[in-house]
């Protein structure tokens, strides 16, 4: 069973986010860890190799800082990582996708998994385009995953519940919270993970060139949310205060 | 000089920081007041690797240098000190011992059990009357046959009970002073080995200690840990080792205890401001994290050097004395920083000052470092 994970690295859950001079996010002394999503993806990956055996593959597209991340899922046991630095600051999820697939086509797959989003940009695009890229089918959102026989039993959620669905490998997976308790890199796991072979690449590499895969969505600014404005009280007796206060949801709230 | 961690060290510290932070630190606090470890921690410490981390693969260890070992003893610390001496106990005062002394069938049988986390380990050396003069030991082994006999009570023995194997230190000849002092491995369960009365500490204690008691206590005298008389030698070289384990124990409780005020600091209002806002109190903070820092490279350096094989009996001391003096130092200002609430058991900062107390008395008081480390200067 070939397995491969798409990974990205983020920013840590507790990092403060910050707007530079530029306008830009200010990614400097910002912590980085793998997306927790795609930590549900390797474990999986993992279960399935401890399964069936095989062999578990991670890619990811970013700069050189993205090797902490693909070192944490060889440390959890994967047994080859690939990065693909696009050598371009900000990229979208067709530049991302269309990268990982060109990538993922030369290898040998029967399952593909991902996180079903990234707690970044949230857009959970990526797993699904590079599938369609691929030609395979997808199952997003899955909380479990039976492989056997050439074909998967996969469970994911949907709007009020949960469907089960079988589908014909190779597919891809999107993992979310549920599907598994991600372990803990081993101490030894650390120690066998430099001797992991870990491919660095760039576009011309995989035979593209920046322009094939330019980013179609270019962010014009990025801005904080602002920040929440102080409660109001309103004095008085309950009689008149609660009377001002319907005046104020209506006139000024606008909510009744 | 590169003052840069290896990218294997960081990740090491990475997760052991998630472990510590994720399963250890929601536990510390009940631990504590219950006065009893959890041991499912244990068990899942053993699966990370956690418990035989600088000894070789081929005895079930991480393979890893002692520096990585310090760094994970610190990250468990920094949330929980019990945590701390609990893997430092058991890694370098049982574990390497045997790892250091011990025959190939000793390392087999003993050192592959504590490496991969099947067996936690204690050693026994203190008694009512011999702490750090470690000549003056009541308890006698007597050779009869193919075993030892042992007879005589130690105390605070850190892990006690919960521990299976035991490095037990006895006099084999009185009449050859230190020379007359010798190792046994003892496993718990031995006919004749039970413990006596658990101490109730004023810190870390989620930790046991327990009081041992040999009563014609018969082991194999292939139990014997390198030969008759090498003893004494293995203590003082156990302990220049076990002080890296403790300073780091101190590091980490301080880091903690550190962190812990800089965080409350910033969100506790007083006079209309955060109370960050003072002068005083910035000049508190930045003490703590310049003692922090020097501690922190005295520790680093001590176990670098031990990894280097070079003599480091002088800088473990200096750092376990520096650093347990600075983690009492720091978490009593933590406190200080809380006020009232720092007072009680609401926040962490209470636990971190009572734990960081032991590190400077176990493994040699302040007053034998300081000894230590002038027997080292004067020489």
């Amino acid at each position: 069973m070939k397995i491969v994970v798409c990974m990205k690295q983020t920013f840590d859950t507790e990092a403060k986010i910050a707007v530079d001079a530029n306008g830009k996010i200010n990614k400097q002394g910002v912590s980085l860890i793998m997306n927790p999503y795609d930590e549900f993806a390797v474990e999986e990956a993992l279960k399935i190799k401890e399964k069936s055996s095989g062999e578990v593959t991670v890619v990811t597209v970013a700069g050189p800082e993205g090797q902490d991340a693909l070192r944490q899922a060889l440390a959890m046991g994967a047994d080859k990582a690939v990065l693909v630095d696009p050598g371009m600051d900000e990229i979208d999820e067709f530049t991302t996708a269309s990268i990982l697939a060109k990538a993922i086509s030369e290898m040998e797959y029967d399952v593909l998994l991902g996180g079903f989003r990234a707690i970044d940009d949230g857009s959970a695009q990526v797993a699904g385009r590079v599938a369609e890229i691929l030609g395979i089918p997808v199952v997003n959102v899955v909380t479990k995953l039976e492989i056997a026989d050439g074909k998967a039993v996969a469970t994911s959620e949907i709007e009020g519940g949960s469907q089960t669905v079988e589908v014909a490998l190779p597919a891809m997976f999107t993992a979310q919270k549920g599907l598994n308790e991600p372990r803990y890199p081993s101490m030894k796991g650390i120690m066998q993970a430099k001797k992991k072979p870990m491919e660095k690449k760039a576009l011309g590499d995989l035979g593209l060139d920046a322009g094939q895969v330019a980013p179609k969505v270019k962010a014009i600014s990025y801005f904080l949310p602002s920040a929440r404005a102080a409660g109001k009280i309103i004095p008085g007796e309950p009689a008149d205060a609660a009377r001002d206060l319907v005046k104020a949801l209506r006139e000024e709230a606008k909510v009744v | 000089m590169i003052f840069k961690l290896s990218e294997e060290q960081e990740l090491l510290k990475k997760t052991v920081r998630d472990f510590a932070e994720s399963e250890i630190a929601p536990k510390a606090a009940e631990m504590d007041e219950k006065e009893e470890y959890d041991m499912t921690l244990w068990s899942k410490m053993a699966e990370m690797g956690l418990t035989g981390i600088p000894y070789p693969d081929d005895y079930d260890g991480a393979g890893m240098d002692n520096l990585s070992y310090a760094i994970a003893v610190e990250e468990l610390s920094r949330v929980c000190g019990s945590s701390g001496v609990f893997v430092s106990a058991h890694t370098s005062l049982c574990a390497w011992p045997i790892y250091a002394f011990g025959t190939e069938d000793q390392k087999q049988k003993f050192l592959k059990p504590l490496s991969n986390g099947d067996k936690l380990g204690a050693m026994g050396l203190t008694e009512p009357a011999a702490g750090s003069d470690a000549s003056s030991l009541k308890t006698t082994a007597v050779k009869e046959g193919n075993e030892y006999v042992l007879n005589g009570t130690k105390i605070f023995i850190t892990n006690g009970y919960h521990a299976e194997i035991y490095v037990i230190f006895a006099c084999t000849d009185r009449s050859k002073g230190t020379r007359g002092i010798s190792a046994f491995i003892v496993e718990k369960g031995t006919p004749g080995f039970t413990f006596g009365k658990k101490e109730h500490k004023l810190g870390i204690r989620a930790s046991s200690t327990y009081e041992l008691v040999f009563e014609n206590c018969r082991i194999p005298a292939e139990n014997l840990l390198g030969d008759e008389g090498q003893g004494f030698k293995m203590v003082m070289m156990t302990l220049d080792g076990g002080r890296i384990g403790i300073a780091a124990q101190a590091l980490g409780i301080a880091q903690g205890a550190y962190e812990q005020a800089v965080n409350y600091s910033k969100i506790r209002e007083q006079f209309g401001k955060p109370i960050s806002a003072n002068q005083g109190l910035q000049w508190m903070l930045a003490d703590m994290a310049t003692q922090i820092e020097a501690a922190r490279l005295l520790v680093y350096k001590a176990a670098y050097l031990k990894d280097n094989k070079q003599p480091f009996s002088k800088e473990a001391a200096m750092a376990k004395l520096f650093a347990s003096e600075t983690a009492m130092a720091v978490t009593t200002k933590a406190v200080q920083v809380f006020g009232g609430y720092g007072y009680t058991r609401e926040y962490p900062v209470e636990r971190m000052m009572r734990d960081a107390k032991i590190t400077e008395i176990y493994e040699g008081t302040s007053e034998v470092q300081r000894i230590v480390i002038a027997a080292n200067i004067l020489k």
